[in-house]
């Protein structure tokens, strides 16, 4: 049939819709990334040398965490309400449908978590040469969480609490992300080169950009029937 | 002679020697039974007797069967794109957005079809009683007409199979004659409509297939519970 496209596209400008409709669910991710990282500088005093060396880590590990807490609304509605099964017997790749909704996914809270970092960076007093690097590993590296974690909330849509579980499966994945991504900010702000971190990332966004929609989409067939 | 083949040719759904197990319990089995273009198949049986399972299954949501489905005499795995395209299923959950308007979640289902404008769409949704509702959030529409918005989608529908899982649930008087008509119209038109319901349906030439029949007590001493009766001769 010649509706493949029209389908990815469908789904993208419906979930944009749901995802600014939802607005609440948008912006606690974003909340919480705010949140967590104006509490650090309040519990360990506002050192500058100490907040310098310890921003890059923060604000990667709350990105991580920020990411993690929005997983599990990925599926879980379309699941409820019974358009997963729709999205599963259409005739029309699985793959792209769930790239779909993992692209929005990355656009409501992947990026605008990218776009926020550079503010918090100045509240960590992050050295002025590592906010490109920053911005650069945190937009590619939203983009690969995205994409693992929709392998866990796909796994664990069927289940009626899932949340803690998407944790235990996606965090062993992300781990490697948190790494190169944490460590190419601090190659920044040191004045190092981080071509090298940012090329992981890349590399692990390619990697991801695959294989997980192929996972997610096997996940959602075995959780939908379950 | 020919009628031999014209039922050949019609015969849309096949299923031999067809079974489904739930949780290791074997709900059905040893059912054989051929769906012809022109019916309308009313799936009997009691809570858990595996209507919705079945469904399930040729619907294509779950792949858990014993037996073999047949689409127009081939087996299913080797034309699973037509068949996933001449099919529509409607589960016990509708299917519907509650934050999208029912006019933007025809929209979604329009691109599944492909090729669907949204004056059909609009003229999808006036048929089924819905009109002036187009931009209203489904949130605060009734069950009963978030079931309409749903049943909207067999309106503009191409598909040749239909598979309704209690399509009547929450639907009003009014509601069901209208779905009871669209059903006719359907099969008339030479679809096959295979439909749940606790409720009579009120169809010319509404065939029966009690799944109790196939239940494995019974098994062995139904040999043949479905009776073929092709409605389009």
């Amino acid at each position: 049939m010649g509706n493949s496209p029209s389908l990815f596209w469908s789904t993208l400008r419906r979930d944009l819709i749901l995802a600014f409709r939802h607005k609440g669910d948008m912006i606690n991710p974003l909340v919480f990334f705010l949140i967590a990282i104006s509490m650090i500088p309040l519990g360990i005093g506002a050192e500058t040398a100490l907040l310098m060396r310890i921003a890059p880590g923060i604000i990667w590990v709350m990105a991580l965490l920020a990411t993690l807490l929005s997983l599990d609304n990925l599926f879980r509605s379309d699941f409820d309400d019974g358009s997963l099964e729709q999205l599963l017997i259409a005739p029309y790749p699985l793959f792209f449908s769930v790239l779909a909704k993992v692209l929005v996914h990355w656009l409501a809270t992947g990026l605008p978590l990218t776009l926020l970092a550079p503010l918090l960076g100045v509240m960590l007093s992050l050295p002025a040469n590592a906010f490109v690097a920053l911005c650069c590993s945190l937009l590619i590296g939203t983009a690969a969480m995205s994409l693992i974690g929709a392998v866990g909330a796909a796994l664990t849509v069927g289940l009626r609490k899932g949340g803690l579980l998407i944790s235990l499966i996606v965090m062993p994945l992300y781990v490697p992300i948190l790494i190169f991504g944490a460590n190419g900010v601090q190659a920044a702000a040191v004045g190092q080169d981080y071509t090298m971190q940012l090329a992981v990332l890349g590399a692990g966004l390619a990697l991801a950009l695959v294989l997980a929609p192929l996972a997610a989409a096997g996940a959602l067939r075995v959780s939908v029937n379950g | 002679m020919w009628n031999i083949i014209l039922s050949q040719l019609s015969a849309l759904v096949e299923l031999r020697d067809f079974a489904c197990e739930r949780d290791e319990r074997i709900l059905f089995s040893s059912l054989n039974a051929i769906f012809y273009a022109g019916q309308v198949v009313q799936i009997l049986g009691a809570n858990g007797s595996g209507k919705t399972t079945l469904l399930r299954v040729l619907a294509g949501v779950s792949p858990d069967y014993q037996g073999e489905i047949l689409w127009q005499g081939q087996a299913l795995a080797t034309c699973a794109w037509e068949y996933t395209n001449a099919s529509l299923y409607l589960g016990h959950l509708p299917g519907i957005k509650k934050s999208l308007t029912p006019l933007e979640n025809l929209r979604w289902y329009a691109a599944i079809q492909g090729g669907v404008g949204d004056e059909v769409l609009l003229q999808a949704l006036a048929e089924v009683k819905l009109a002036g509702y187009e931009d209203t959030l489904c949130y605060q529409l009734s069950a009963g007409q978030l079931r309409r918005v749903a049943l909207a989608r067999l309106v503009f529908s191409t598909a040749k199979l239909w598979i309704l899982d209690e399509p009547f649930t929450a639907l009003d008087k009014a509601g069901a004659m209208l779905l009871e008509a669209r059903l006719a119209g359907h099969a008339a038109a030479g679809g096959l409509v295979l439909v749940t319901s606790h409720q009579d349906i009120n169809v010319p030439d509404l065939l029966q297939l009690n799944l109790q029949d196939f239940a494995l007590a019974h098994a062995k001493l139904h040999t043949a519970g479905y009776q073929e009766t092709s409605a389009h001769g």
